[in-house]
């Protein structure tokens, strides 16, 4: 069998040395040297990958390899298809960028843990892509658990900060519920098929109530995992504790598992019911709005930027949900739009995302918080990093002419289209939510932006702040240049997404479909050059101006105080309380103030302010806390001998043997 | 062509006017003789010969600021029709494009008040972000609307599609729509009541603020960057507020003149009568004025 060039088996290769690749890392003597073998092997499987998927573009067909496993649960099966090309490909470039970023972030040199992150780095991508090959339940799930905990170690890397190992357990217990669910929805497959491969595209009928079982299931066990509101509450302490280029990887490719798991589901059906398409609207234009209140509020970066991933997945899932109503509803213009721009924002949130967590762990790296109101004054200082998160910046709130925008532009017009022809058009209330939406990104990204980089330093370690490696900077560099291009080339990336497209909806993508309305990606360019040539005209006439006239140097004006410190500056959660007041309950802002007499505060008064996670601290540890209380007598089975723990599994066994007759 | 060429004219030669024209209504509703109609037209020539004092906080982002800010108006200033006119460029969506852009400045400029580390401009920028985030799904609200009276997703054919008989037909909804846009416009441009440009105290602006420290020929760019927004959110108000065509082209756009100046009397008018609103009675109107567009929307599909 010659398997040289073969997408599937290049891909396969990809995966195994991926998920290996951390395993020099893992020689205590040799720390130095297996963190750099680490990182080659990881770059060298995405590059192989990387192959794979190019030939699989350039039209070669997968094929299609059993595996034939000890298990008793039916050959493994691995293949390839549109769907699963269009997540591997961020998924091997995040993963490279991500391996790339870590010898100078965490130095193996310097940090005793370097190896453990480097092994399970390796395989978190691993087990993704296996995750994304596998066409087989039980495959899946295996694959599936590898990702999970793989990211929990990665996730509790620091293991003496209390606050890391507590937002550990709670994405443990989220992710493990989720896979609860997700053993409900393949159990049911094989009741359903007698198998458990994966059943070919749009053959089970959608309208049995078992049918209905599984579609839940898999809402609910994907949905946690993609971060969708209400199951996103692991989310932002996941985010925020893990290193950076894990918080990246998990970010732009994990909670993308997630949107996988469901479109995949979503494909075994014939026709979807109305109420699943009406439903993901539904919660992808929740997520997306409480998602972005919630960043607007944050304090902390990597919490800001985890809460805008809720956001991001919400706008994947209105595209998802638009096209399922369109498929029910006959309309051709809604499948098309909603899916190319759901497809598209994937890939684009998995270049955007990545590139601000990457900056994020530079500026960690570089000022030791994670607080924004610490930072300040770091476009001088940084001026490279400074210039690429304000592309990541303007990108993810979908400004013209970077990347962000193609995707909502497709959902635009969907919504536009259904206002436009609809006899009730409900999906139109897509266009004034994302104008919402993208309305709070600004707010949320220019005050993350003018607290970070702008106006003076606001703490002596910002005034004197590392400056990154160059090992660190370069993975930056190439996604900010990837944004860059989808955004003034939007036509490569709609043909980058349109064979998933074609492949999901069960007919090539054609735009003739459309009529009248086509996506105006000609134009878009044409608008693009413009603003360019404009912006770099005016850039000329304004230099000429100012090198012919005189010029002053002076402090910024104070209304005529002479004393002025950095503390006057107006901090980042001030710039935000305007919107966090009027998205009050989203936004859910908590303050604790000194009880005031007299004109001043006594001394030692101090004012808090933090966004609260309602779903988190008013529900769920109080749920927690009384199950533990109301169960505490089972906490006898849990006494730490092991011979009773074995008598425990031979005991299970043996009644399930005898109920199993 | 002619016509292409009279819209760039107008859109790089009007925007000052109409400050001017604002200017001078409010001067005489105060009594006074006011500064000349021109005189936008001298502040911005005298600024662009004036020299430039830097705060020694900022970085480059200072300067490229207003520069981005004009550019991403200008750009949108070729989607927008005047009068009776089609737009210089016209596609399937560009009204998306068309807000983007205006999100694309307002991203520059509260970046630029920032880089300046004063909080007068911080709070500017804040307020400024804030109150834009509430405009916006009112103008889509009334887009959709409008395109869906017209048929069409491009900028040109929903704003020039309006008629007299439209307005016949559909009085209540044109209605409410105009009023809805009229908030969005004097919203988006920081004019009475919600912003007050000529206030003496930093504390209580939000587009003036947000400027403070731009001098020199960048603050003349600001100046004309803020007529032409006008301009264009006017040309987009008034081609639905006063949808009149005579039929001949040249007429048409003295029409079109007509009308902006109209506007401008009217916006001078507002703000002679008015005073600006508290901070926190903004929101409350610009929901409003969403609810109102809403309602435009379900008489439309009645």
């Amino acid at each position: 069998m010659n398997l040289t060039g073969e997408p599937t088996a290049l891909l396969l290769t990809a995966a195994l040395l991926l998920a290996l690749s951390g395993l020099p890392g893992l020689l205590p003597r040799f720390a130095v040297l297996g963190q750099r073998l680490t990182v080659t092997l990881a770059v060298a499987a995405s590059l192989l990958g990387g192959g794979g998927l190019l030939r699989l573009m350039t039209g070669t067909t997968g094929a299609v390899y059993q595996l034939d496993w000890p298990l008793p649960f039916g050959p493994a099966l691995l293949a390839t298809d549109p769907l699963s090309t269009l997540f591997l490909l961020p998924l091997l470039l995040v993963s490279g960028c991500a391996a790339l970023f870590t010898p100078t972030y965490w130095p193996a040199a310097t940090r005793r843990d370097a190896g453990r992150l480097t092994f399970f780095s390796g395989l978190f991508g691993g087990g993704m892509m296996l995750v994304l090959l596998a066409r087989n339940g039980v495959l899946f799930l295996v694959a599936w658990e590898v990702m999970a905990l793989a990211a929990y170690f990665l996730l509790t890397t620091d293991q003496r900060d209390g606050g890391v190992q507590r937002a550990g357990t709670i994405y443990l217990l989220a992710t493990h519920t989720g896979t609860m669910a997700l053993f409900v929805l393949f159990a049911l497959l094989k009741a359903v098929t007698g198998s458990f491969d994966f059943p070919p595209s749009h053959t089970l009928t959608p309208f049995s109530p078992v049918a209905v079982v599984m579609l839940v299931a898999a809402l609910v066990g994907f949905g946690a995992k993609a971060g969708l509101m209400p199951f996103h509450f692991w989310l932002p302490g996941a985010h925020a504790n893990a290193p950076s280029q894990v918080s990246a990887m998990m970010s732009g490719l994990m909670l993308k598992m997630g949107v996988y798991g469901i479109l995949r589901v979503f494909l075994f059906f014939t026709d979807l019911p109305t109420w699943c398409g009406w439903l993901l609207l539904a919660l992808g234009g929740w997520s997306a709005l409480n998602g972005i209140a919630l960043a607007a509020g944050q304090r902390d970066l990597k919490r800001l930027l985890a809460c805008s991933s809720i956001e991001n997945i919400g706008i994947v899932f209105i595209g998802i949900g638009m096209s399922l109503i369109g498929s029910r509803t006959g309309s051709p213009v809604l499948v098309l739009c909603g899916l190319m721009g759901a497809f598209i924002h994937i890939v684009n949130h998995a270049l955007f995302k990545p590139l601000l967590f990457l900056g994020s762990g530079v500026l960690i790296h570089g000022v030791g918080t994670r607080e924004l109101d610490r930072m300040g004054g770091l476009a001088d200082r940084l001026p490279v990093t400074a210039f690429l998160m304000l592309v990541g910046g303007l990108a993810i709130c979908g400004l013209p002419p970077l990347n962000g925008f193609v995707g909502e532009l497709f959902l635009y017009l969907g919504a536009l289209y259904d206002g436009m022809t609809a006899p009730l058009p409900l999906v139109a209330l897509v266009a004034p939510t994302l104008a919402l939406v993208g309305g709070l990104a600004v707010i949320t990204f220019v005050k993350a932006y003018g607290v970070i980089f702008l106006g003076n330093p606001r703490s002596r370690r910002a005034e004197e702040v590392h400056r990154p490696g160059p090992g660190m900077v370069a993975p930056m560099v190439l996604l900010a240049v990837l944004c860059l291009l989808a955004g003034l080339f939007p036509l490569g990336l709609v043909r980058l997404v349109q064979p998933a497209v074609g492949f999901y909806s069960g007919r090539a993508v054609d735009w003739s479909l459309l009529g009248p309305l086509q996506p105006p990606l000609g134009p878009l360019l044409l608008m693009n050059g413009l603003l360019l040539a404009l912006l770099l005209f005016l850039a000329l006439f304004y230099r000429m101006r100012l090198h012919r006239l005189p010029r002053g140097t002076v402090p910024t004006w104070g209304c005529g105080y002479q004393a002025p410190s950095p503390r006057i500056q107006y901090t980042g959660a001030s710039f935000s309380e305007l919107a966090v007041n009027l998205f009050g309950p989203m936004a859910s802002p908590r303050r604790s103030r000194p009880r005031l007499s007299g004109i001043f505060p006594a001394p030692g008064a101090s004012f808090g302010y933090r966004a609260a996670e309602l779903l988190l601290e008013q529900v769920l540890t109080p749920l927690f806390s009384w199950s533990g209380q109301a169960f505490s007598w089972l906490r006898r089975l849990q006494h730490g001998r092991v011979h009773i723990y074995v008598l425990y599994i031979f005991a299970t066994l043996f009644v399930l043997m005898i109920w199993g007759r | 062509m002619i016509d292409g060429i009279i819209h760039c004219l107008v859109v790089l030669l009007l925007p000052p006017l109409l400050i001017g024209i604002i200017t001078k209504t409010k001067a005489a509703f105060a009594g006074r003789v006011g500064a000349p109609l021109l005189q936008p037209y001298y502040d911005i020539l005298k600024l662009l010969r004036k020299g430039s004092v830097f705060s020694t906080t900022t970085t480059w982002l200072f300067r490229a600021g207003p520069l981005v800010t004009l550019a991403a108006i200008l750009t949108a200033s070729l989607l927008v029709p005047l009068g009776r006119h089609p737009a210089l460029i016209s596609f399937d969506g560009d009204l998306i494009l068309f807000a983007y852009l205006f999100g694309l400045a307002r991203f520059f400029t509260a970046s630029a008040a920032l880089d300046t580390g004063s909080s007068f401009e911080g709070m500017g920028a804040a307020r400024e972000v804030t109150f834009s985030c509430l405009a916006e799904p009112t103008l889509f609200v009334a887009l959709i609307t409008l395109a869906r009276i017209s048929g069409s997703l491009r900028l040109s054919t929903i704003l020039t599609y309006p008629t007299p008989a439209l307005w016949r037909a559909t009085g209540a909804s044109m209605l409410l729509l105009v009023a809805a846009l009229f908030i969005v416009l004097l919203a988006e441009n920081c004019r009475i009541p919600f912003d007050d440009p000529t206030t003496h105290l930093e504390l209580t602006m939000i587009h003036e603020v947000m400027v403070l420290d731009h001098s020199g020929p960048a603050f003349g760019l600001i100046l004309y960057g803020a007529a032409l927004k006008l301009l264009v959110l006017g040309a987009l108000f008034t081609a639905i507020a006063l949808p009149v065509s005579t039929g001949s082209d040249l007429a048409d756009w003295g029409l079109f003149l007509a009308s902006m100046a109209a506007l401008a009397v009217a916006i001078g008018v507002v703000e002679s009568v008015m005073a600006r609103l508290r901070l926190v009675r903004i929101p409350q109107l610009l929901v409003g004025a969403t609810i109102l567009s809403a309602f435009a929307m379900l008489l439309v599909l009645r």
